[in-house]
């Protein structure tokens, strides 16, 4: 879908609480604009809950159910049965969900909602961090990341998600990025006609967890999704595809930009090139990109 | 608006929850619409929905406008400038 | 009406079936593992037209029916022990919420070593989530006060979860006659749910987003409120039952022998039926003894016992619970509304059972005999041996 087709509506109303720049609200624009009106929301503790604004008002023009931290894929579980005895299952039921809350605290009762069935879309917003509280570390915080609970840079690789996720046969699952929102927008459109669990993960730059300019939001994805460090992919029918970018670096017809140059523009990495040049923690993480790429190589392969 | 009347934590969408956030600005972005191609990037782009689209032309909403930059720097022939907001 | 014996839990189940419930989800613990394998046979039988979700967490149990209660129809759900431990922060969520949530927990005590035992530590480590609960003494009062509790919570003055309670391995396994309404009586009696706020397309509002201080300072008077209404609603329930369907087991409290009774037990679950032989027996021995069974912990029965305490200043209470580092939590709740309120009350608290040790008739004579000859204590740990 071209962009001059997306729907006028705006489901994120503007005068909301979001930092200027923001991923969420950048995503979740673009995601309602697919989903449309019919459509309920379950948001766990994240960015995302205080986004919204504050009681009595609320900048969501969808209904939208907050709900605890690990929480979400199960209440959504039991939104989608309600709906379902009340004949209305042709409205979305989604989770509009962290990173922290997806792959950390939430894990559980994704992997729950997943394996009953559920007939949901639940979404990850991706900005590698907890940033409601002040940016901790996740599990999908990358190595060598700064964090305020990793100060000298995380020790680990974040946790590959995705295949988690598609260990669970989902019918669908896929990965985007706020910098390609036709992307987004026809993954979450194909979503609506699949019955069962979906499940998108939308890498989320964050202007203050990464520490870079708030006017930068949208190059600080598209470079992750060019060095390779993001991977865009749709797995559907228990087929794995790369899509836009990362189908032509997988393809070989366009060669990834290296890594520094994303690397650079976050102050999350400063450290990686002050005072010096840190060459054994650069090097890990390409080796880790060269990696994850070739396994996903595989995936796609099979 | 319908409303409810039991005592739990209820909202209501409103445009402006928290206000003119339009005032957080420090920054302002200045379209010209002379270079505008009509693109939509910007539109697409911007985190706040600040951005109003009629038809294919676009228009700043500086109510709501936080002044992030994004929309100047998504736009492909740099049509939006950004400018210190004076008050 | 038809009379069926059988478990507690059956008849938990069956009473959750002629509710009515659109969504249960649950997840097994034992001793309540029977209530959600009965409701899953009449799901699975078509005798109940609900959705019923396996979750995977009791924690993702309460979220699913808060879910489900948001978008706007009735459910129901069941458990025990660390179950409800695990759900503790979706009970503070549900009740927050103000969704009619109705819950059986079957009493067991809590690891470490595991016991499956009776025992109400787990319920009353929820007391301050503002939920409704109830302690059953029989296995028609668990069927009663289920359906019950429905039509108490969705009442709009009201509007709060309730916790039903049975003793483990007590009533939760013990075969006993219930007199079972018709479908189209209780149909009757509980009308189908009319939600008094819903998860709507067409009406969006964003439910439990930030609010500040003075805002949720109302929210929390309003739950208070709410409770309280619910003392009220609670009689005026159990009045229309009795009418309607002819058992009865009190309201908010149930008294018993109590008229002229010169001491009064207060008890809760399953020892309240215990207490009653008790009564009978002492009193063949001359002494005048009376019971005052709490059916209610929440709201707590403030005026019914203050009222007894006025006619009869001794009161023994018996907790199969321990705040530990204070005492029982009946007893210290008895004592805290009497403070200032009846001058020369004397409570006695009596901690009893705990790990399901058992307490029997016997044991509790043998109670009311500490008292009358001046023996017990302000806080007596009875049976230690
Ligand atoms: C049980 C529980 N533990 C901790 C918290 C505190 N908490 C709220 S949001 C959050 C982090 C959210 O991180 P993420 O899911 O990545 O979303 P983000 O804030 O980055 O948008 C934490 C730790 C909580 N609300 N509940
Ligand atoms: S911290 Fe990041 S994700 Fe959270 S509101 Fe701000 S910009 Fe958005
Ligand atoms: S500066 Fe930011 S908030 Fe303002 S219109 Fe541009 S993108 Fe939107
Ligand atoms: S991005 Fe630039 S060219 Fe495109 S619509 Fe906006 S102002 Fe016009």
């Amino acid at each position: 879908m071209a962009i001059k087709d997306f729907p006028i509506e705006e489901y994120v109303l503007p005068g909301n609480a979001a930092c200027p720049g923001c991923p969420s609200t950048m995503g979740l624009r673009t995601v309602l604009k697919a989903l449309g009106k019919k459509t309920i929301l379950t948001i766990p503790a994240c960015c995302t809950a205080v986004i919204q604004s504050w009681y009595p008002y609320t900048s969501f023009n969808v209904p939208t159910l907050n709900i605890a931290f690990e929480a979400a894929a199960s209440a959504a579980s039991g939104i989608a049965a309600a709906l379902k005895k009340l004949g209305e299952e042709d409205i979305n039921v989604v989770v509009w969900a962290g990173d922290g809350g997806t792959y950390d605290i939430g894990l559980q009762a994704l992997s729950g909602a997943i394996e009953r069935q559920t007939n949901f879309l639940y979404i990850c917003y991706n900005n590698q961090i907890y940033s409601n509280t002040g940016i901790q570390r996740s599990g999908a915080t990358p190595y060598a990341a700064w964090t305020t609970t990793t100060v000298k840079g995380k020790k680990e690789f974040r946790k590959d998600i995705g295949e988690i996720i598609i260990a669970h046969h989902v019918p669908y699952a896929a990965t985007a990025c706020v910098s390609y929102p036709e992307d987004l927008y026809n993954k979450v459109k194909k979503t609506m006609g699949i019955r069962g669990p979906k499940y998108i993960e939308i890498l989320a730059p964050c202007p203050p967890g990464w520490r870079f300019s708030m006017d930068k939001t949208v190059e600080m994805g598209k470079l992750a999704v060019e060095t390779g460090a993001w991977i865009l992919y749709e797995y559907e029918n228990g087929k794995l595809s790369f899509n836009g970018i990362s189908k032509s670096i997988a393809e070989g017809k366009y060669k990834p930009k290296p890594v520094e140059d994303w690397l650079k523009l976050q102050g999350r990495f400063s450290h990686l090139f002050k005072p010096e040049k840190d060459i054994v923690r650069i090097n890990a993480i390409k080796d880790h990109i060269r990696d994850t790429w070739e396994h996903y190589k595989k995936l796609a392969s099979l | 608006m319908k409303k409810y009347n039991v005592k739990t934590g209820i909202s209501y969408p409103k445009i402006g929850a928290m206000g003119k956030t339009g005032t957080w600005r420090i920054f302002k972005p200045i379209l010209d619409k002379n270079k505008c191609i009509k693109c939509l990037r910007c539109w697409v782009f911007c985190p706040e929905s600040a951005i109003k689209r009629r038809n294919d032309s676009v228009e700043i909403d500086y109510d709501y406008c936080k002044g992030c930059g994004v929309c100047a720097n998504v736009c492909p022939v740099k049509a939006i400038v950004m400018a210190k907001e004076e008050r | 009406m038809k009379v069926v014996i059988d478990t507690g839990n059956y008849i938990a189940a069956r009473a959750a079936m002629m509710a009515k419930p659109k969504v249960v989800a649950a997840y097994p613990i034992t001793p309540q593992t029977t209530i959600v394998e009965g409701i899953a046979k009449y799901v699975e039988n078509d005798e109940l037209d609900a959705e019923y979700i396996c979750v995977e967490s009791e924690h993702s149990a309460m979220s699913a029916c808060i879910g489900a209660a948001a978008t706007g129809v009735r459910t129901f759900t069941a458990t025990s022990s660390h179950g409800l431990l695990l759900m503790h922060e979706m009970l503070h969520w549900a009740a927050l919420a103000r969704l009619p949530i109705v819950m059986c927990n079957v009493n067991r005590a809590i690891g470490p070593g595991w016991n499956i035992w009776c025992d109400e530590n787990d319920s009353i480590a929820q007391r301050d989530t503002g939920w409704l609960q109830f302690y059953c003494s029989s296995n028609q009062e668990v069927f009663d006060t289920v359906i019950q509790a429905y039509k108490i919570v969705e009442n709009e003055k009201v509007l709060l979860p309730a916790m039903i309670n049975l003793g483990g391995f007590i009533l939760s396994h013990t075969s006993l006659p219930v007199r079972i309404p018709e479908q189209k009586e209780v149909d009757e009696f509980l009308p189908p749910y009319e939600p008094k706020w819903r998860l709507d397309v067409n009406h969006p509002i964003t439910h439990g987003n930030i609010i500040f201080p003075d805002d949720y300072y109302k929210i929390r008077y309003n739950m208070q409120l709410a409770q309280d209404n619910s003392r009220k609603i609670i009689k005026e329930v159990a009045r229309e039952w009795r009418e309607k369907f002819g058992t009865y087991h009190g309201d908010l409290v149930e008294e018993y022998r109590c008229d002229d009774a010169e001491l009064v037990i207060l008890a809760m679950g399953a020892i309240g039926a215990e207490a009653k032989v008790a009564v009978d027996k002492i009193r063949k021995n001359g002494l005048k003894v009376g019971l005052l069974r709490i059916r209610a912990f929440r709201p707590f029965p403030e005026e019914e016992i203050i009222g007894m305490a006025k006619k009869c200043n001794k009161l023994l209470v018996i907790d199969r619970n321990i705040s530990v580092g204070n005492e029982g939590a009946l007893a210290g709740e008895t004592r805290a509304c009497l403070k200032d309120r009846v001058e020369d009350a004397n409570v006695y608290g009596f901690i009893a059972g705990l790990g399901g040790k058992d307490v029997t008739y016997i044991d509790i004579e043998k109670m009311c005999k500490m008292v009358i000859d001046g023996k017990a204590g302000r806080v007596e740990w009875y049976g230690l041996g």
